[in-house]
C-alpha cells in the first residue's frame, strides 16, 4: 500500500506492506538509521521518535497509521546551520551518552518531555524516562542532560 | 597547562546526536541475504529428526543448514582449563542442552522470509532429564555430557587447613546466591559479512575484540588471518558478553564464504536474552572467623559456578574470584575452593566485573554478618581490618600482589560524604518510632583487579605532512570514549590540539594487533601504549629537527604551547610537526611515526568504598534506593567526566543485581525472563542521582599512574545495596535476604524472622 508522511520536514511517499512498522519504514525504506531497535516487546524506547511533536515508540506504530503525520527523528533535530540543538548540546556537555545506542530514543523522549513540561524536576524526568532503557550511563548524566536543557528548549522551537 | 585531568567533553558525540551511530544493522550492504537460527525450545533433549524440507522449498529461502552441512570444528575449551568432552558445536548436534541453542541456520532474501521459514522447520525432540539447579548438577545423577562422565568442568582448591577456624572466638557462616543476570547491552549481537573482490572475508561485528573475532573466524573457517578483515562499526555496549566469539558469528562467516553473497545477522532481543552469555551465577558458601574485638583472622569461600550448558568464560570466573578472595582486608588465613558445573541453561560468560563482583559480594556481606554477630558498627569492623596504606605491595593469602592503595582514606571519605553518624542516628530514631518505613545503610569496601589477563596492547602515532596526527589503538571502545581520552594523551605529549588528532580503532587491516576492550584494561595498557608511541614520536621528531637545524640533539626542545620544535634559546626559528613529517618522508620515504607493542606490566588494583542508603517498607517489602555514595580510586584520573560516566553505569548495573534483576528458569529449564517485558532491567525511575568522588593514589605499574575504572562501580555497589537492605530489617531479626531483594523476598524474610527472632543470631564456633 502507498503511505505518505512528512519525515524531518520532507514529504516521503512509498509503497509498503501493510504490516510494516514505522521503525522499519524509517530505517529500511526512508533510509534513516539513526532510530534504533532494542527490543521486541515495546519495552526499551530505543526506537522513540516524535509523531506530530509527541514521543512514540516507533516499533509499536504501523507505518500506515502514521500516514499524513509529521515525524521527527534524531536526524531532524540539529539547527539549520548544523549546530546541535539545546538537548543535543546538553547531552554532549553532560556526557549523557556512552555507546550511543539508546541515545536517539532518549533525546527524542526528552525533547517531548520538555515540550510538555519545560521545567521538570529530577523526579519528573526520571518518571518520564521510565520507558527508555540505557545500559551504559546509569541514567545519571541523561537526567542531568535533560535538566540542563530544560527551560532553554522552547526558545528554540 | 596540562589537558590531563580535565573534563574534556567527548569528540565522539556529535555523530550519535545528529544521525545516530552506525551500528552493524545500519550498514548498507546491497544484495544481502539474512541469516536466522532455529533455536531449541527444549532445555535438554535428543534431536530425533530435523526436517528442513518445508523451509528449503519456500520461495526466497536461499539455503538451510544443519551442523552436518557446516563441517566446522566445535568451540574450544576455555583456556585449556575446561573439560574437553563438553565443547559446543556450531549448531546443535544430536542433543540440545538449553532453550535457545541454535539448531538450524536459515538464509533468506529478506528478514521476513527468514522468519517465516523458521516456522517451517520441524524438529522432533525426545526429552531428557533437565538439570537446572547447579547443586543437583554437581551430584552427577543426570549428565549433560555422558561421555564426560561428570557435570563438573573445572575446579580450583586453594588451601585445606583443617584447623582454619580453630583459633577463632567467633565464626559466622553464610550461604549466598550471586544470581544469574543478563548483561543486556542495548544492541544485541550482530554481524554482516561478505567476500571482497580480492577474495577476502570482510566481517563487520558488534564485538569488543575485533582481532579475536578475526583469529576465531580464520581458525574455524580455515583461512589465513590476513584473508579476514574484521571491522567494528559503532558497538552498542558489550559489558564482557561481547568479548568472545560466538558460534553464530562463525556461521555468519561460513555462509558468506560459501554463498558468495553478503550475509547479515542481527539477533532479536528475545534471542539475545537466550543466546548472549549470562553473568555471575555463583552459589557461595562462606565462613569468616575472628575475635570478639573485631579482628578477622580466617576466611574461606567455596563457590559453585553455574556454567550453563557449554563451558564458556563463565566456567573460569572462579579463577578471578579466587584472586580477590580476601578483598581489601588483612586476613592472615584465607582459602578458596570452586567447582564449575554445567546445567541446561544459557552458557555464562564475563559480565562487568567477571568474577570480582562475586568475590566482593561474598566477603562484604559476610563482614556485615560478622559485625552484627559481635555487635560492632560495620564501618568500624572494616576500619580495623583494612590493609594499611604503608603495607603495599601487599601479598594476600591467595598470592595476589596488590600494587598500592589507601583503603582507609576511601572509607573515611565515603563515611564523611554520606554523613554516616547522622544517618545512623536517623536510623535509630526511625527504629524507635516503629515507622513502617525503615532506613538501611550498607557499606562495601572493595579492591579489584584490572588488566588481569597477560595481554599487552598495540598503539601507534603517525604525523601527516599536513600536521594532522593519526593514532591507531588495539583497544576497541564501545562507549568508553577512547577517541577523546587517547587524543588527550597525545595532545599532552605532542602539544597539538585534540581537533588535529584522529583515533583509529576496530579495523584489523589498519590496526595490525589488539586485544580489545574488556576487564577495565584499556587506559592502563592501551592508553599507555598510545602515550608511549607519542613519546617516541617526539623523540624521532627531535632527531629530525636536529638535522634540519644542524644543532645538537640535546638542544632541541618541543614547545607544546605552539606545537613546534626549536633550538634552545632561539624560539623564533622553529619547525612544525607538519614540516618535520615532510622532512621524514624526504629523508628516507618513511612517515614520521612510532609503533609500540606494550607488554603488560601486570595488573593494577583499583579500590574504594560504596555506601547505599535505602528505605524499606516493612509492610510491603518494597525497597527504595535513596542515595548511593561511591568513592573510587583508579589511580590518576585522565578525564573525570569519562571516569564518572563509567562509575555511574557500573553502579546502576550493580544496584540492579542487588535490587531486581535475575534470570529465572522453571524446573524444566524454560526461561521465564527472555524478553525485556519479563526481565527487570533497571530504569531511571528506580534510581537516584549518584554521589561520586575519586581519591587518586597513582599506581607505579604504568607511566600514567592509572588503574581501570570500567568495573569498579559494579563491584562496589552490589554489596553496598545488599547490605543496606539487610541492615534496614536487621532489627526485626532478619539475618540475611537473598538477592535480588525484591519486595516478596524482603517481606518473606521479615515474616519468617518475626516468631524466632532470637534463635537466628547465635554464635557458631567450630572448625571447618
Ligand atoms: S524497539 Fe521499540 S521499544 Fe524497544
Ligand atoms: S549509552 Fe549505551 S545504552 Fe545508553
Amino acid at each position: 500500500m502507498k503511505v505518505a508522511m512528512t519525515v524531518n520536514g520532507t514529504l516521503e511517499s512509498h509503497d509498503v506492506e501493510a504490516r510494516t512498522l514505522l521503525v522499519d519504514y524509517l530505517r529500511n525504506v526512508v533510509g534513516l538509521t539513526g532510530t534504533n531497535i532494542g527490543c521486541d516487546t515495546t519495552s526499551c524506547g530505543a526506537c522513540t521518535v516524535l509523531l506530530n511533536g509527541q514521543s512514540v515508540k516507533s516499533c509499536t506504530v504501523l507505518a500506515a497509521q502514521a500516514a499524513g503525520d509529521d515525524i521527527t527523528t534524531i536526524e531532524g533535530l540539529a539547527l539549520e546551520d548544523g549546530r546541535l540543538n539545546p538537548v543535543q548540546q546538553a547531552f554532549q556537555e553532560c556526557h549523557g551518552l556512552q555507546c550511543g545506542y539508546c541515545t536517539p530514543g532518549m533525546v527524542m523522549a526528552i525533547t517531548s518531555l520538555l515540550t510538555e513540561n519545560p521545567h521538570p524536576t529530577e523526579e519528573d524526568v526520571r518518571v518520564g524516562l521510565e520507558g527508555n532503557l540505557c545500559r551504559c550511563t546509569g541514567y545519571h548524566n541523561i537526567v542531568a542532560s535533560a535538566l540542563a536543557a530544560s527551560g532553554v528548549v522552547e526558545m528554540h522551537q | 597547562m596540562s589537558i590531563l585531568g580535565n573534563r574534556v567533553v567527548r569528540r565522539e558525540d556529535p555523530k550519535f546526536l545528529t544521525v545516530g551511530g552506525t551500528y552493524v544493522a545500519d550498514l548498507d550492504l546491497p544484495g544481502s541475504v539474512y541469516l536466522t537460527f532455529v533455536r531449541s525450545s527444549m532445555a535438554h533433549a535428543k534431536l530425533l529428526s530435523v526436517d528442513t524440507s518445508g523451509a528449503k522449498a519456500m520461495p526466497g529461502v536461499v539455503a538451510v543448514y544443519t551442523n552436518d552441512d557446516l563441517g566446522i570444528a566445535r568451540m574450544p575449551t576455555i583456556m585449556g582449563m575446561t573439560n574437553e568432552a563438553m565443547t559446543q558445536p556450531m549448531l546443535a548436534s544430536g542433543t540440545v542442552r538449553y532453550v535457545g541453542e541454535p539448531i538450524v541456520a536459515i538464509v533468506a532474501e529478506s528478514r521476513e522470509i527468514a522468519a517465516d521459514a523458521l516456522e517451517a522447520v520441524v524438529v522432533e525432540y525426545e526429552p531428557l532429564t533437565v538439570v537446572i539447579d547447579p547443586a543437583e548438577a554437581r551430584k552427577d545423577n543426570d549428565l549433560l555430557f555422558p561421555d564426560a562422565g561428570t557435570n563438573t568442568t573445572f575446579t580450583l582448591d586453594f588451601g585445606g587447613d583443617e584447623a582454619l577456624f580453630d583459633d577463632c572466638e567467633v565464626v559466622v557462616e553464610l550461604t549466598l546466591i550471586n544470581q544469574r543476570v543478563a548483561p543486556c547491552p542495548m544492541e544485541g549481537r550482530s554481524a554482516a559479512a561478505h567476500m571482497t573482490k580480492d577474495g577476502r572475508l570482510e566481517f563487520n561485528s558488534a564485538t569488543q575484540a575485533p582481532h579475536g573475532v578475526r583469529d576465531g573466524l580464520a581458525g574455524f573457517l580455515g583461512l589465513e588471518p590476513d584473508k579476514v578483515h574484521v571491522v567494528t562499526p559503532d558497538v552498542g555496549g558489550g559489558f564482557g558478553a561481547k568479548a568472545s566469539v560466538y558460534p553464530e558469528d562463525i556461521v555468519v562467516g561460513w555462509c558468506a564464504v560459501h554463498l558468495g553473497r553478503p550475509v547479515r545477522w542481527t539477533e532479536t532481543r528475545s534471542e539475545s536474552m537466550l543466546g548472549l552469555g549470562h553473568g555471575r551465577a555463583q552459589l557461595q558458601h562462606v565462613r569468616m572467623g575472628g575475635t570478639r574485638g573485631g579482628v578477622i583472622s580466617a576466611y574461606r569461600i567455596d563457590v559453585l559456578q553455574d556454567c550453563g550448558a557449554y563451558p564458556a568464560f563463565g566456567a573460569v570466573l572462579p579463577f578471578m574470584t579466587r584472586v580477590m578472595t580476601s578483598g581489601p582486608y588483612k586476613i592472615p588465613k584465607a582459602e578458596f575452593g570452586s567447582v564449575s558445573v554445567v546445567t541446561n541453561s544459557t552458557p555464562t560468560t564475563a559480565y562487568r566485573g567477571a568474577g570480582r563482583p562475586e568475590a566482593t559480594a561474598a566477603i562484604e556481606r559476610t563482614m556485615d554478618v560478622f559485625a552484627r554477630e559481635i555487635e560492632m558498627d560495620p564501618a568500624e569492623l572494616r576500619r580495623r581490618n583494612l590493609i594499611g596504606k604503608d603495607e603495599f605491595p601487599y601479598t594476600t593469602p591467595t598470592e595476589t600482589v596488590y600494587d598500592v592503595g589507601d583503603y582507609h582514606q576511601a572509607l573515611e571519605l565515603a563515611l564523611e560524604v554520606a554523613g554516616y553518624d547522622e544517618l545512623r542516628a536517623k536510623q535509630a530514631r526511625r527504629r524507635a518510632s516503629g515507622d513502617p518505613i525503615q532506613i538501611g545503610i550498607g557499606l562495601s569496601c572493595y579492591v579489584e583487579i584490572t588488566n588481569g589477563l597477560p595481554d599487552g596492547e598495540f598503539g601507534a602515532v603517525e604525523v601527516r605532512p599536513d600536521g594532522k596526527i593519526i593514532v591507531r589503538t588495539g583497544t576497541s571502545p564501545h562507549g568508553q570514549g577512547h577517541v577523546t581520552a587517547w587524543s588527550m594523551l597525545v595532545a599532552e605529549q605532542m602539544g597539538v590540539p585534540i581537533e588535529d588528532i584522529e583515533v583509529i580503532y576496530g579495523d584489523t587491516d589498519v590496526v595490525p594487533r589488539g586485544a580489545g576492550t574488556m576487564g577495565s584494561r584499556s587506559l592502563q595498557i592501551g592508553g599507555a601504549a598510545v602515550n608511549q608511541a607519542a613519546v617516541d614520536v617526539v623523540e624521532k621528531a627531535k632527531d629530525l629537527a636536529a638535522d634540519l637545524f644542524e644543532a645538537d640533539r640535546e638542544d632541541i626542545v618541543l614547545d607544546k604551547s605552539n606545537a613546534s620544535f626549536h633550538v634552545i634559546g632561539t624560539p623564533a626559528v622553529s619547525k612544525s610537526w607538519g614540516e618535520l613529517a615532510k622532512a621524514a618522508v624526504a629523508k628516507d620515504g618513511n612517515p614520521l611515526f612510532a609503533e609500540v607493542d606494550l607488554a603488560s606490566p601486570g595488573p593494577t588494583f583499583p579500590f574504594g568504598t560504596h555506601i547505599s542508603v535505602v528505605e524499606v517498607d516493612v509492610e510491603t517489602g518494597k525497597v527504595t534506593l535513596l542515595r548511593h555514595i561511591a568513592v573510587d580510586d583508579a589511580g590518576r584520573i585522565l578525564n573525570p567526566l569519562l571516569a564518572e560516566g563509567q562509575v555511574h553505569g557500573g553502579i546502576a548495573q550493580g544496584v540492579a543485581q542487588a535490587l531486581l534483576e535475575e534470570v529465572v528458569y522453571d524446573p524444566d529449564g524454560n526461561p521465564l525472563t527472555s524478553t525485556f517485558a519479563d526481565y527487570s532491567f533497571i530504569s531511571a525511575a528506580e534510581l537516584p542521582s549518584f554521589e561520586t568522588r575519586f581519591t587518586e593514589t597513582p599506581t607505579p605499574i604504568n607511566a600514567l599512574g592509572a588503574k581501570g575504572i570500567g568495573e569498579s562501580g559494579t563491584i562496589g555497589s552490589t554489596p553496598a545495596l545488599h547490605n543496606a537492605v539487610c541492615d534496614a530489617v536487621a532489627h526485626l531479626g532478619v539475618r540475611h535476604v537473598d538477592m535480588p531483594t525484591t519486595p516478596i523476598r524482603v517481606w518473606n524474610a521479615i515474616n519468617d524472622a518475626a516468631p524466632h527472632h532470637d534463635a537466628k543470631n547465635t554464635t557458631k564456633k567450630g572448625g571447618r
